[in-house]
């Protein structure tokens, strides 16, 4: 085993008398991609925000690659290669779909301070960007406004946002929600391929259980803020308390719907 | 092809400019060089909230410390002109990066209410500290002896001061523009529309609001500078919040969206005080129903509103 | 040391006529996240409704009390159907703007009407004269204030503490989810926030229209009074608004007696440092960018 890229220990989030988060642990693996699983206010969303630095920790440590992260705000995190999407489109409405990543690849190289530049002449971050966008097929969108291209769309430009600041860890949340199925489906392949050039660690936050037997190496499973289970996808398909909580739960909603 | 329309209007804009003493009666000197002044205070403005989506309510602060600065030293060391502007775009820039950094930590409503009263303070001090400012009376009896850069001019001649304004304001311009257009600016755009999404790219955005803030002071600074040798006198009011809300309203009328929207608001200002205060004296009461029509209804300001038009028009 | 005592009380008096203008800011941004710019406009709208109604109208400070913060509400029932309702769904930076516009609406109206020059009321004759006390010579009409200062206070007390009403208006101003999980934002509600904003206002400007003179330039000074009242409390939290205003009035009783000519700074000194330890104010929280 070598070392950890992101080591978290006894993590908890309480807010006045409720807790959210209560004292997980988990080492990620480089190159590993980790689903984090629960129903509905299992608190995966809070355990993002605290590793991206968006809430503060009531308890426990985050490392990542050995050095203390705990409480460091967001861009402090991000620059250490950290960077995640949100569950509800976190996108520049108002610029192109290229502009958007351009926005994170200028952010990244730190040419955000160059006062006089004409930032459309700006080749080198141009093509940076638009390599991004053929990665998550979405190239031929790049010169419309995101906020007229479709939901799925926006899902895919804000995962390309994401990777543009070269994240040796990143950070999905809920990355399939509200997709159709055919978008569901190519975006899991994009994922998966993402994964499978070994450039990225993915930490991926996901109901749609296809998505996560599809994309997982390891699953994590919440329950009411805790850490119910840790294992493979064929351990959790097997584990009968998993079955109880989780999945179990899952085909009475299917059901009732 | 739109483009080049627009380069040519703007081209023809800048001749027109050039040219207006020769063509336009003496009185509209006078009323282009306060144009020219008050747009570029108003592009400065525009920098904070329409690029930045910062509402100060107190940049008039920065005006006035640019107009007092001039004066100042115009009237008690002689300087040359142009060293004048420089020292005032230096000063008010402190000032805007003193109270900048109280102001940005917070969130959008805040911030629009501690502009509005840190510069309500700075109005307080002008119009308080007598033995420095004169009180409500101002800076006055200043002349400029000289106007530096080796340059025989004589700026008590209004065409000459006009030129010198358009000059001046044109170069402000110009880098404003380019720093508007800049990596810089990009990242300013980016934070007004998804602050946190930009958080989470690994900048800080404080750092680039209070860059924004500070710039947009400096900019207010040497426009000011150059509306005391106009007005002749370095007052007070020129810091109270109804000052301050001269360059919301230019912006507004004129659109926050585009570059020059603030510049044509101020025409349109300008223009418009010019012919109601003929004939009533309640011209900011018609401004503050102008603005609040304007807010409710015409959010994108008239060059927003026909460049958005223009530019779609048979697209 | 005989100064004490009438500095406690010119303190305790500018304070509480502070609070009952600054809670008022305060519930309506805490309920309805706006930043009324146009506050101290009400404010001095109850001044000169007052001056109307006694000077022109010849009708007693008393039936003033009860009648001009009841036409500032009307007004602000106006505004709200009027003008506000067009943004209350959009950027937070639009109501700024136009609460902004109403502020030069009204202040510039008042100037239209009234002139520039300043205009006086005078207490009652129950309340003229001066009482010694703590030490010093002492207005009636000043008690009176502290005494209306006190009322309110304990109204809103009950109000916020011991109604639905209130306890859903407290609640909502510190948890803004909740206040939309309660569908708070109805038009009623909204529209009778703001009413209740502006007749505090409208309050304000009646109690000290015999006090302080009435002149269009009033408003201005109210309104960033009230500013730092609520960063120095916390924006949105009502004890913090009466934590606030007896600092401001403390700096000015104590202050205006001591430093007399750091008096027109210290006020904003405070607010600089409280916004360089405590952001969000002594009893705010949550207003970080």
């Amino acid at each position: 085993m070598t070392d950890p890229i992101l080591k978290i220990s006894n993590l908890t989030k309480r807010f006045g008398g409720n807790t959210a988060v209560s004292g997980i642990n988990l080492e990620v693996q480089p190159r590993e991609t980790i689903a984090i699983i629960g129903p509905n206010g299992a608190g995966k969303t809070t355990f993002y925000n605290m590793v991206s630095g968006r809430m503060n920790p009531t308890e426990g440590k985050i490392e990542l690659e050995g050095q203390d992260i705990t409480g460091l705000p967001p861009h402090k995190i991000s620059r250490m290669g950290v960077s995640r999407s949100f569950q509800i489109n976190n996108i520049f409405p108002e610029m192109t779909v290229q502009e958007n990543v351009e926005v994170a690849v200028t952010a990244f190289h730190g040419h955000s301070r160059k006062l006089f530049n004409f930032a459309s002449r700006n080749r080198a971050v141009q093509d940076e960007a638009r390599e991004l966008l053929g990665k998550l097929q979405i190239l031929e969108l790049a010169d419309r406004r995101a906020e007229v291209i479709s939901y799925g769309d926006k899902r895919l430009l804000e995962i390309a946002v994401v990777l543009a600041t070269r994240p040796h860890l990143v950070l999905l949340d809920e990355p399939t929600a509200g997709m159709t199925p055919d978008e569901t489906k190519r975006t899991t392949s994009l994922i998966r391929q993402l994964a499978d050039t070994g450039d990225y660690t993915f930490l991926i936050t996901e109901h749609d259980m296809d998505v996560v037997f599809g994309l997982a190496d390891r699953i994590l499973v919440m329950h009411r803020g805790e850490n119910l289970f840790v294992g493979t996808p064929d351990e959790v398909k097997a584990h009968p308390e998993v079955r109880r909580a989780y999945l179990g739960e899952e085909e009475e909603e299917e059901a009732s719907a | 092809m739109k483009q080049n329309i627009l380069i040519g209007v703007m081209l023809v804009a800048i001749a027109l400019l050039i040219a207006l003493p020769w063509y336009a009666p003496f009185f509209y000197i006078f009323i282009f060089t306060e144009i020219l002044i008050l747009g570029l205070f108003a592009v400065s403005f525009n920098l904070i909230f329409g690029y930045t989506g910062m509402l100060s309510f107190g940049h008039a602060a920065y005006f006035g410390m640019g107009a007092y600065t001039t004066a100042m030293l115009l009237l008690h060391q002689d300087w040359p002109f142009v060293y004048t502007l420089f020292a005032a775009m230096a000063l008010s820039g402190l000032l805007a990066l003193v109270i900048g950094f109280l102001c940005v930590r917070l969130s959008e409503v805040y911030f629009a209410m501690l502009t509005l009263a840190f510069g309500m303070m700075v109005f307080t001090i002008a119009h308080s500290w007598r033995d420095v400012t004169n009180g409500s009376d101002g800076i006055a009896g200043f002349r400029i002896k000289e106007f530096g850069l080796g340059l025989d001019l004589t700026i008590g001649n209004p065409t000459v001061y006009y030129h010198v304004t358009l000059v001046v304001v044109g170069i402000a311009a110009v880098i404003l523009y380019i720093i508007s257009r800049s990596s810089f600016g990009m990242i300013l755009k980016a934070i007004r529309q998804n602050p946190e999404r930009v958080s989470f790219c690994g900048l800080n955005i404080r750092t680039y609001r209070l860059a924004s803030f500070t710039i947009g002071g400096i900019f207010a600074g040497l426009a000011g500078a150059l509306i005391a040798p106009f007005l002749r006198v370095a007052s007070p009011e020129l810091m109270h919040w109804s000052m301050s809300a001269e360059p919301v309203l230019m912006s507004i009328l004129g659109g926050t969206g585009y570059f020059l929207g603030p510049f044509v608001g101020a025409a349109m200002f300008v223009l418009l005080e010019t012919w109601i205060t003929s004939f009533t004296e309640s011209w900011m009461l018609f401004l503050g129903i102008v603005l609040a029509l304007m807010v409710m209804f015409f959010r994108k300001g008239v060059l927003g509103t026909f460049l958005d038009w223009w530019m779609n028009k048979n697209d | 040391m005989s100064g004490l005592g009438p500095a406690l009380l010119n303190s305790l008096e500018m304070g509480l006529l502070l609070f009952v203008i600054a809670v008022g800011l305060n519930i309506v941004f805490g309920v309805l996240n706006i930043i009324n710019f146009a506050h101290g406009a009400l404010y001095m709208l109850g001044a000169y409704l007052a001056y109307t109604l006694m000077s022109l109208a010849g009708l007693s400070f008393w039936v003033a009390l009860i009648i001009a913060p009841l036409g500032v509400a009307a007004i602000a029932v106006v505004i709200d159907r009027l003008m506000l309702r067009f943004i209350y769904h959009r950027d937070v930076a639009d109501s700024l703007l136009l609460t902004f516009a109403i502020l030069l609406i009204i202040a510039e109206s008042i100037r239209s009407i009234f002139g520039s020059n300043i205009q006086a009321v005078y207490p009652p004759d129950a309340l003229q004269g001066t009482v010694r006390l703590l030490g010093g010579s002492y207005p009636v009409y000043s008690l009176f204030v502290i005494f209306s200062g006190l009322v309110i206070l304990a109204g809103l007390w009950y109000l916020f503490n011991r109604t639905r009403v209130g306890k859903i208006m407290r609640a909502a101003a510190l948890d803004r989810d909740m206040a939309e999980a309660l569908c708070i934002n109805t038009r009623m509600v909204v529209t009778g926030v703001f009413a209740f904003g502006a007749w505090l206002a409208g309050v304000g400007g009646v109690i000290a229209a015999p006090m302080r003179t009435i002149d269009p330039g009033m408003g201005d000074k109210i309104i960033i009074e009230s500013f730092i009242v609520v960063v120095i409390g916390g924006l949105g939290s009502f004890p913090g608004a009466l934590l606030g205003a007896l600092i401001l009035g403390a700096i000015y009783g104590f202050g205006g007696r001591y430093f007399p000519e750091f008096n027109l700074l210290l006020p904003f000194l405070g607010m600089a440092l409280v916004l360089l330890f405590k952001p969000t104010g002594l009893m705010g929280k949550g207003a970080n960018a």
